[in-house]
């Protein structure tokens, strides 16, 4: 795997590099192979399937993203990126993209075999210690996430199920305290974990919208209605042109927050005024919440052209539809992404905080 | 993926940069919006001076793709005028690929000198992004051709030395084989400017053709060929040379005035400024993308069309949610005092509903999507 270099006197690349373009070749055949998608509704309502995350074992992929002297791949966050399309594009029911962020900060030599399952807390623990809905929590056995000032990983017995939910994932709430802790540091290390997750979690919607997109272009090519293909209706082919360049955009925002990720830290620009920005930490946001809006409007769009079809359980649209939903919201309302990242691009906002009790009026 | 740009990059967007804020002064950029003629001529020749237009001449001074895509985003960031140097250069570029010796000698260096700008004759009357069926008759009397006919949206017409003309030659082939390009000295005999004032400002013109006498060293390209000529200059022109950073300055200004007012802690607003620096971003990648790929020896046709949607309607989205966000002061223009962003939230609420329309409508370009793309069956017959 090569990492593009810093500040690389090459020059504009926007293409994959060779060992890419083998990463995505490789993956997209094993999930054509081993995840079609009878084995993603067969996988639901729990959104895990066990012998298709051991294949994936077998290939190394659980550890393909931990350092090499560790035992893993050495990959590059750009490298994941591939992988995580590919997920998106089979939506494979296998949390590979939580695993690969919880083992990034956490490289246990269990989790980077893929024996364990990682799984990450997006939001910090509760009081109490509770992880509300971890995205992998029904199935991870290793979930790292933020307790009060500490980043922790907790190894504890996976419940095996959890809320029935819209995109059938296996969400389920996690205990921050009962189990094996181990403190990986103080609570700020887990910022850079939630950037890697945000920018993966936007390549797998970015792979969702594209494979959405092909299934409604496809379905439009062969569905005739008064004598003709409903493609060839402008209307129709309208609603499909759009998303294209959403897509494209998407993909090219996730990459750069994984190049931006690579530059010294003193080289980092967050310049609204002049549209200039290379902080991954603002870069993952974007990519997150535009990649987000690419696989909303794919999946509407694509779903909306399958008629009622599309509607139907039987045709496939709506496990994308679905799924483009779920794998975005386990992070918090968009709109609260947007107020995180206004903060990050304008410094946060200066209500004037309310008076502390007894204070003198 | 790699982003950055070469230390040549780096420092060609300095030159740039330093030349626009040179000449680019707010005085100027008043000018511009009072008169409707979006043009500076010290910009067009501090660029010409330092050998920045013979230097992105497609096929002459390199013409990097890259330098292009630079020069145009930074005019376009800092507000300053770019349609007209964009026109002279693609002309200059169309003369370079399809022009004869004697036409690249008499013509080019007038435009890379900054002298001379250029005037678009394509549209008509009856006839916009159906452009193949143009009716202006070029009509053969001797050794010499005889123009007749009428043109719409001739921006700088007023002002511009040359004029680059789509013509139908040949009545008897279908419309897209019949047509020839000729390119004319605007003060030849015969021509009328009449000027359409727009919504947004801008000045442009209704131009006439009456008897109008040109030799054979009018014609750019082949007699018949004219097509071919307009898809050279498309080429040129698709995604890079402007048309998709004008969200930059519209969240610049808005920005700042909002700063100002004491808005920047409205979540609402706050909710819009993140939307646009993404939908910027977007764009500008894109933007960046039509580049590389034109740098690495392709034509980034559809990938111009996907920006182009994209990005011109991201702004009109930005325009219109800062002008509600701005309230009534967003309706208050130039030099009113209290105008939100001194008047660019209006201007650019203005402005914004002709860029899904001139350069290829959006239809135009997600019928291209559609069909080159995405492969879905033709539309129209």
């Amino acid at each position: 795997m090569s990492a593009v270099g810093p500040g690389g006197a090459e020059g504009i690349d926007l293409s994959l590099d060779a060992d890419q373009q083998a990463v995505a070749e490789l993956f997209d055949g094993f999930f054509a192979n081993e995840c079609p998608v009878s084995v993603v509704r067969g996988a639901e309502p729990l959104g895990f399937d066990r012998a298709l995350w051991d294949a994936l074992g077998a290939l190394g992929a659980p550890g393909m993203g931990s350092p090499e002297d560790q035992g893993g791949g050495g990959a590059s966050l750009a490298d994941l990126l591939v992988v995580a399309e590919a997920v998106g594009r089979a939506i494979a029911p296998v949390p590979l993209v939580d695993h690969l962020v919880a083992t990034r900060l956490f490289p246990d030599e269990e989790l980077i075999s893929g024996e364990l399952v990682g799984g990450v807390a997006l939001q910090p623990a509760a009081a109490d210690g509770t992880w509300r809905l971890v995205p992998t929590g029904a199935v991870a056995d290793v979930v790292v996430g933020v307790d009060g000032d500490q980043v922790v990983a907790v190894r504890s017995e996976a419940p095996g199920s959890g809320p029935r939910n819209h995109a059938d994932q296996p969400l389920a709430d996690r205990s921050a305290r009962a189990g094996e802790r181990t403190v990986l540091g103080p609570a700020t290390r887990f910022d850079e974990a939630l950037d890697e997750w945000r920018t993966l979690t936007a390549a797998a919607l970015v792979g969702i919208a594209e494979r959405s997109l092909q299934m409604g272009v496809a379905y439009a090519t062969e569905r005739h209605q008064f004598g003709v293909p409903i493609g060839s209706f402008q209307a129709v082919q309208h609603l499909l042109a759009d998303l294209p360049g959403l897509i494209d955009g998407a993909r090219l925002l996730a990459h750069r927050a994984a190049w931006a990720a690579t530059l010294p830290v003193d080289q980092r620009v967050v310049d609204v005024d002049d549209n200039e920005f290379t902080d991954p930490t603002v870069l993952a946001s974007m990519a997150f919440l535009f990649a987000g809006e690419a696989a909303a409007a794919a999946t509407d769009r694509s779903l909306h052209v399958h008629g009622g079809y599309g509607y139907a359980e039987e045709y496939d649209i709506q496990l994308y539809f679905r799924r483009a939903r779920g794998w975005r919201l386990v992070a918090g309302p968009p709109a609260a992404e947007r107020a995180r990242l206004a903060d990050l691009l304008l410094g946060p906002a200066s209500t004037p905080s309310p008076a502390p009790a007894g204070a003198a009026r | 993926m790699n982003f950055s740009l070469t230390p040549e990059a780096q420092a060609y967007r300095a030159t740039v940069r330093r030349i626009i804020a040179e000449a680019v002064t707010p005085e100027a950029i008043d000018r511009m919006h009072s008169t409707g003629t979006f043009d500076v001529p010290e910009l067009t020749q501090a660029l010409a001076r330092e050998g920045l237009l013979e230097r992105a001449v497609p096929g002459r001074g390199g013409g990097d793709p890259i330098e292009l895509w630079l020069l145009f985003s930074e005019l376009e960031k800092a507000g300053a005028p770019y349609d007209g140097i964009s026109v002279a250069l693609m002309v200059a570029g169309v003369i370079n690929a399809v022009g004869t010796e004697e036409q690249k000698e008499r013509i080019i260096p007038t435009i890379t000198s900054g002298q001379a700008l250029v005037c678009m004759g394509y549209s008509e009357p009856d006839s916009g992004s159906d452009v193949a069926a143009a009716t202006t008759r070029a009509v053969r009397d001797g050794d010499e051709w005889v123009i007749d006919g009428a043109k719409m949206w001739t921006t700088m017409a007023h002002e511009a030395t040359w004029l680059i003309l789509l013509t139908r030659t040949n009545t008897e082939v279908a419309k897209h084989r019949g047509l020839t390009m000729f390119i004319l000295p605007m003060d030849t005999p015969g021509i009328t400017v009449a000027p359409v004032h727009t919504m947004g400002t801008e000045r442009t013109n209704a131009t006439w053709y009456d008897g109008v006498r040109v030799g054979d060293d009018a014609v750019l390209g082949d007699v018949d060929g004219g097509w071919r000529t307009m898809t050279v200059a498309l080429a040129f022109e698709r995604g890079v040379m402007g048309g998709t950073n004008a969200g930059v300055p519209l969240l610049r200004h808005f920005r700042a005035w909002a700063d100002e007012v004491g808005l920047l802690d409205d979540p609402t607003v706050r909710d819009h400024i993140a939307r646009t620096a993404i939908d910027n971003q977007v764009a500008a990648l894109l933007t960046m993308r039509a580049a590389w790929i034109a740098a690495t020896g392709g034509l980034p046709g559809l990938e111009g069309s996907m920006v182009k949607v994209f990005a011109t309607e991201a702004y009109q989205r930005a325009a219109r949610a800062f002008q509600e966000a701005a309230g009534p002061e967003g309706l208050l223009q130039f030099h009113e005092p209290g105008a939100a962003a001194d008047g660019f939230v209006d201007y650019d609420a203005r402005h914004s509903p002709v860029t899904t329309i001139y350069g290829g409508t959006s239809e135009i370009n997600r019928n291209n999507i559609a069909e080159r793309h995405l492969g879905l069956p033709k539309a129209r017959s």
